[in-house]
């Protein structure tokens, strides 16, 4: 279980002090697959990062299993088990994905088992297990292969953070099916950061963040409403209705 | 060989025992020995310290080992070898220099390597610089490679330093023929008050004749580095120059590149970065278990492979 206390987060420049995230607590249970939705700036991509340790909150405590993270730097929490795939994966000179994927199995992997991961996010793995994770790669690739990092880290707590953006369509429908996989399979908690509605769909509850505050969490019926009002106003939702 | 001799060799040649085919090998400032095979056939100079290496027209797929060792302090050498390739030939020379330095006065080898390079051959030519020694005694090393490509020939030259040398300028020259092409690779660390000069120049003369040039770098503690490169275009041909770098604590790096294009078919290119590491790619690392030292160590091999 995973329980957010008080998470306030605020950053100060010239003009002065902004809450990027105002006093959000909550708890995730195990097994359950959360979607974390809300407008864009609201501050969903700031609370994935402050849930594995990129981000130190201004106020707040972070426990996992009943052990307070908050202190605990990125490594500290990714061997606690917390994987985070990237918005925007890392551009790497000379390191290849045979070494993320090692790295992020904990071991060796045979090459089998790190083709493996590949083709689960849609890659011809034998085309890109000897690739540098460099400017050669296409956005999409670099996404796919973040995707199968977390694939093979195999932890209780998996983040991702916005996976549909660079993939096309017919691709995304299979990576729902790993999302779904990676879920029976570890029986840990998924928390994907997204728009998409196929992904909301598979949501066992969504949760509402704008502008840093939660504005709900809850299931599909319960939300959805509550994001139309907060992007497309009250008033249109209530007349449509 | 004493054990200090034959570390030595292991590190800047790869060898464990005495390799097969051409050889010559060189320590604290005297030739020890040498040995020709039936297409390489390698000869003391008379005039200067130094060797000339022939190597018959239609050699395919033979390497040569020339690795030169100082292992006592104070010995300060200059030596010439010339690389005289034939014909239709495909090649590898592994040389290298490592130098241990235990005492108190600098040891310092020079050594010029000039390759003539025949029309159609390849050449691969693989040179590890390395030191090591407790004394305050410098560890320098200067090496200079002089290259002359005949029409359609390649040569791709690996170049490494990794450890302990304190001072090297590396100059190369070359003049590239009709259709010939040059790759260099250069990776350079440089620790404590280490400084790295690397000097390229390149004529791009014959027609269709191509160039890259790739150094990466690293540059920790309060070392520096200049990298100095200079491409001149003058027929159709196709030069690329790349430097990156890494600095880290209080390294320095400056790179002053040079591309000239006399020719209107020239197409000179030059990408040059410099910086410390990423911190995104640290965090992704320590996302993935590593802890920041360990990130930043993993990087940096990958960045130098």
């Amino acid at each position: 279980m995973l329980e957010l206390k008080n998470i306030s987060y605020t950053v100060s420049d010239n003009d002065g002090s902004k809450e990027i995230l105002k006093n959000i607590s909550l708890t995730l249970q195990d097994d359950k697959f959360y979607v974390v939705t809300g407008p864009n700036g609201g501050g969903k991509s700031t609370l994935a990062k402050v849930i594995a340790g990129i981000i130190t909150p201004t106020e707040g405590s972070i426990i996992l299993d009943g052990r307070d993270i908050t202190g605990l730097s990125v490594s500290e929490r990714a061997k606690s088990g917390i994987s985070f795939a990237f918005q925007q994966p890392v551009r790497f000179k000379g390191i290849t994905v045979k070494d993320l994927i090692s790295l992020a199995a904990g071991n060796n992997v045979s090459l089998d088992e790190a083709c493996e991961y590949l083709s689960r996010v849609g890659l011809c793995a034998r085309d890109y297990i000897d690739r540098e994770i460099n400017a050669s790669l296409s956005g999409g690739e670099l996404k796919r292969i973040e995707i199968a990092m977390t694939l093979a880290r195999k932890t209780k707590v998996t983040l991702f953070d916005e996976p549909e953006a660079g993939i096309d369509l017919w691709s995304f429908n299979n990576l729902i099916k790993e999302f779904e996989k990676l879920h029976d399979d570890i029986h840990g908690m998924i928390l994907i950061i997204s728009h998409q509605e196929r992904i909301i769909n598979i949501a066992d509850e969504l949760i509402l963040i704008a502008d840093g505050e939660m504005k709900g969490k809850g299931t599909r019926e319960e939300i959805l409403p509550e994001y139309d009002c907060l992007t497309m106003g009250c008033r249109f939702t209530a007349e449509a209705k | 060989m004493d054990d200090i001799q034959k570390r030595l060799i292991a590190e800047v040649a790869d060898l464990h025992s005495v390799p097969e085919g051409a050889y010559s090998l060189r320590a604290n400032g005297e030739s020890v020995e040498m040995h020709s095979s039936a297409n390489i056939v390698i000869e003391k100079k008379t005039d200067k310290p130094g060797i000339d290496i022939y190597v018959a027209d239609g050699t395919k797929n033979e390497s040569m080992h020339i690795p030169v060792i100082i292992s006592q302090t104070g010995i300060t050498e200059l030596v010439y070898n010339d690389f005289h390739i034939g014909k239709d030939c495909n090649v590898t020379i592994i040389a290298g220099c490592g130098i241990h330095n235990c005492g108190d006065q600098r040891s310092e080898h020079d050594g010029i390597h000039t390759f003539y390079v025949g029309e159609r051959s390849i050449v691969r030519y693989v040179e590890k610089h390395y030191g090591e020694g407790d004394g305050n005694g410098e560890r320098i090393l200067n090496p200079t490679t002089v290259i002359n490509l005949e029409k359609d020939s390649t040569l791709e030259m690996d170049s490494v330093q990794i450890k302990g040398v304190d001072s090297t300028l590396r100059t190369t020259k070359a003049v590239i023929g009709d259709g010939a092409t040059l790759i260099i690779k250069e990776k350079i660390m440089t620790h404590g008050k280490q400084h790295a000069e690397t000097d390229f120049s390149v004529d791009l003369n014959g027609e269709g004749s191509s160039t890259r040039l790739v150094s990466r770098s690293v540059a920790r503690d309060s070392s520096t580095q200049l990298f100095r490169s200079n491409i001149n275009g003058n027929n159709r041909c196709h030069g690329h120059s790349e430097c990156d770098g890494i600095i880290m604590d209080n390294g320095k790096v400056a790179a002053i590149p040079e591309i000239n294009a006399n020719h209107v078919d020239a197409t000179l290119i030059h990408e040059a970065a410099i910086g410390k590491i990423a911190g995104e790619q640290l965090t992704k690392l320590m996302s993935l278990g590593l802890t920041e030292t360990e990130a930043e160590n993993m990087i940096i091999n990958g960045f130098l492979k």
